[in-house]
């Protein structure tokens, strides 16, 4: 790949065209696999696209996913641009979770919702960073490497919840390994509520107030990467440790601000899940939107409005996923997470593999526009 | 562009629209996969069984996270399907939600109890079968210790503990029962790996039969017998055919009944609500004897059994139940 023209591509070939040919490859390869037992691609496909969009309750479920891929996203999006790659979103969303149920659990019965959730959601985003500081502590003042870190840590707060959620929380006599139900008072909004409250109807969905947290949180991450200080100096350590150094930058107090930033973003996941559906702690709640957070970064190009489309791209593969499986017996759930896990491939870890090729053909037209004009 | 995108909705409408089945039944499987060798593929041996006696097809969808539960019932409510039977307790809250949405729609619901008047909770008495083989166990030990292999550490699984030390116990006083559990989350009911780690450490202290309730974990322990020329019992489906010579024999839960019935009894219409225990008297739980271990279960030890069955069902033994009090007296 060496003799590939190492020309600068536009941006819309970068952040639109290659993210689209991943995704079209993934797709192929997909239906090759589909194929193979016997189903014909083109249906599957539409059953899934279609699965995704055809009516306010598949939209809903698609936006409930997408909800946590834009903070998961968003939580990879922010370490990334300080140079740290955080593969750790899955154990801080996780650890975040438990944040908001002890708040919750130790004073629903004392405070109105209003109260309630955002001190659940601050708690969830305290342990969320807490759990991100260690790594980030390591990695600044010891040397250990993030990735090598986040990774383990994921694996203690799986141990961690395990036993908080069987031995601590349980309530006697229960089966399933969780804690006691929320008070309402600590139920975050459906949005089937407010409709109602508008008088829409509309069915009942786990699509919650969280989105609108999403949101904010996008527009936090763009003002503050873009236009702050502490965001220059994020992206001045991202892009050239030694750089940040000679301006005056510590790259070790960045990377503390970046990853807890990082695990307090993926805390949103436990609104969308604790505090906005299940109301109580429950294990594997996170259910691996913290790796999907990573393909969502990648293919959004880290920047939010990327985010949040690939976000709803990945929530919408979800929501297909499982109307593919239940609409289509012979596809069972293994073979749907198979092609999840592609898209994940393509758009996640070989997102520039079609680069070379793409710079080729476009230095290519290039060339024939200049000689156009000349002419 | 307009028509054809009223053309593609159409298309995705019909292409949804297309398998609606009308009262037919739909099986919702828990996490552990409707291939799982034990309990949730009893429940799929008794949906195909209905489907091949009475021609009606049916819908199914297995579990994979905890936010499709919901949606996997209420689809199915959507579809028309009747009766919709939920199979584990997990399935407990996604029911109780989707069956007061659905009025006219019965449910069902094994291992778990939703006091609606539109859905059937079925439970069994696993303490019961349990004693059944307990009392097989102690008879089979020639060292006087015998083993248990639980999958999830939850009451459910000290309740099959307790009535299998209780049958050992009224079989042979002096047996020693030694029990595991495998963990305290899902992952336990499959983790054939540790499976097989328990019972080799329950071999090293003596044991020379174990009986594993543990779901795939349990194919472990089995493995670990046979190689070390131990006898196993197996649990929920016959899983005797598993290791031939090894298997002492299963404890059945039946599971695949429960759903053949229910599905059945909608299609018939005399399907009652309300709670249903299944017990040895119902023939919801037994032992299993069948050409893979009768030779390894004598005469003595089939009279000993079956008198232990006669007393159970006419009431003159007491099985504990170890959901009752969550504690076990043996």
């Amino acid at each position: 790949m060496s003799g590939a023209p190492q020309v600068a591509l536009p941006r819309w070939v970068d952040i639109g065209l290659m993210p689209v040919i991943n995704l079209v490859q993934a797709l192929l390869v997909a239906g090759l696999v589909v194929l193979v037992i016997g189903v014909n691609p083109i249906d599957a496909m539409r059953i899934m696209a279609w699965g995704a969009v055809y009516d306010s309750v598949a939209i809903s479920y698609t936006l409930y996913y997408a909800t946590d891929f834009v903070f998961t996203g968003l939580a990879v999006a922010v370490a990334f641009h300080a140079g740290l790659f955080n593969i750790g979103g899955e154990g801080q969303a996780y650890v975040a979770g438990l944040g908001a149920t002890l708040a919750i659990l130790l004073l629903d019965g004392y405070l109105p919702g209003i109260l309630l959730i955002p001190i659940g959601l601050i708690a969830a985003m305290v342990f969320g960073a807490g759990w991100a500081l260690v790594p980030a502590y390591l990695q600044a003042y010891r040397g250990s490497h993030i990735v090598i870190t986040t990774i383990m840590f994921n694996f203690i707060a799986a141990s961690l919840m395990v036993y908080v959620a069987s031995d601590l929380l349980r309530a006697p006599g229960d089966m399933l390994p969780s804690s006691r139900e929320f008070a309402p008072a600590a139920y975050l909004p459906h949005v089937h509520d407010l409709a109602a409250l508008l008088g829409f109807q509309m069915h009942s969905t786990p699509l919650n107030l969280s989105i609108l947290w999403a949101a904010a949180c996008c527009v936090f991450v763009w003002v503050f990467i873009w236009r702050t200080r502490w965001g220059y100096a994020i992206r001045a350590v991202g892009l050239s440790p030694k750089a940040a150094v000679y301006a005056g930058i510590s790259p070790k107090g960045v990377i503390m601000v970046a990853m807890c930033l990082s695990g307090a973003l993926a805390a949103g996941v436990a609104l969308n899940q604790i505090i906005g559906y299940h109301h109580r702690l429950l294990l594997d709640f996170v259910a691996g939107a913290g790796f999907t957070g990573i393909a969502v970064a990648l293919m959004g190009r880290n920047h939010p409005v990327g985010i949040v489309l690939s976000a709803i791209l990945f929530g919408a593969l979800y929501q297909g996923g499982a109307e593919l499986a239940f609409e289509i017996p012979t596809i069972t759930r293994d073979m749907i997470v198979a092609m999840q896990g592609l898209v994940i491939l393509f758009s996640g870890a070989l997102a520039y593999m079609n680069r070379p090729w793409i710079a080729r053909l476009y230095a290519m037209f290039d060339r024939r526009a200049v000689l156009a004009e000349a002419a | 562009m307009k028509t054809l995108m009223q053309a593609a909705f159409a298309a995705g409408a019909f292409c949804l629209a297309a398998s609606t089945a009308l009262a037919d039944p739909a099986v919702v499987y828990d996490a552990g996969g409707k291939f799982d060798k034990s309990f949730n593929e009893a429940a799929y041996n008794g949906i195909e069984k209905f489907k091949a006696e009475t021609g009606t097809s049916y819908l199914e969808f297995e579990v994979q996270a905890d936010a499709q539960r919901e949606q996997a019932f209420r689809k199915m409510a959507q579809r028309g399907a009747d009766p919709i039977i939920g199979i584990g307790f997990s399935q407990e809250s996604a029911i109780k939600k989707v069956a007061a949405e659905f009025p006219n729609i019965r449910f069902a619901i094994i291992d778990s109890v939703v006091d609606l008047p539109n859905v059937q909770s079925i439970v069994f008495k696993e303490q019961e079968g349990s004693y059944l083989v307990g009392v097989l166990a102690a008879l089979a030990s020639k060292t006087g210790k015998v083993g248990f292999v639980g999958g999830m550490d939850i009451p459910l699984i000290s309740r099959f503990q307790c009535g299998y030390a209780q049958g050992a116990k009224a079989a042979n006083p002096n047996v020693e029962v030694i029990g595991n559990m495998t963990g305290t989350t899902p992952a336990a009911w499959n983790d054939p790996t540790r499976g097989a780690e328990l019972a080799k450490g329950q071999f090293d202290r003596g044991v020379d039969v174990v009986f594993a309730a543990a779901g795939g974990t349990g194919t472990g322990v089995y493995q670990a017998a046979k190689d070390a020329g131990k006898l196993a019992i197996g649990v929920d489906s016959n899983q005797n055919h598993l290791q031939p010579g090894t298997m002492l024999t299963s404890m059945l839960k039946r599971v695949d009944v429960a759903v053949y019935e229910s599905a059945k009894a909608a299609k018939e219409g005399n399907w009652k609500p309300g709670v249903t225990v299944l017990g040895l008297k119902e023939g919801g739980v037994d032992w299993a004897l069948d050409e893979h271990n009768k030779s390894l279960i004598t005469d003595d030890m089939k009279t000993k059994v079956e008198a232990a069955k006669a007393d159970i069902v006419s009431g003159k033994v007491a099985v504990h139940d170890y959901m009752s009090d969550n504690s076990c007296p043996m």
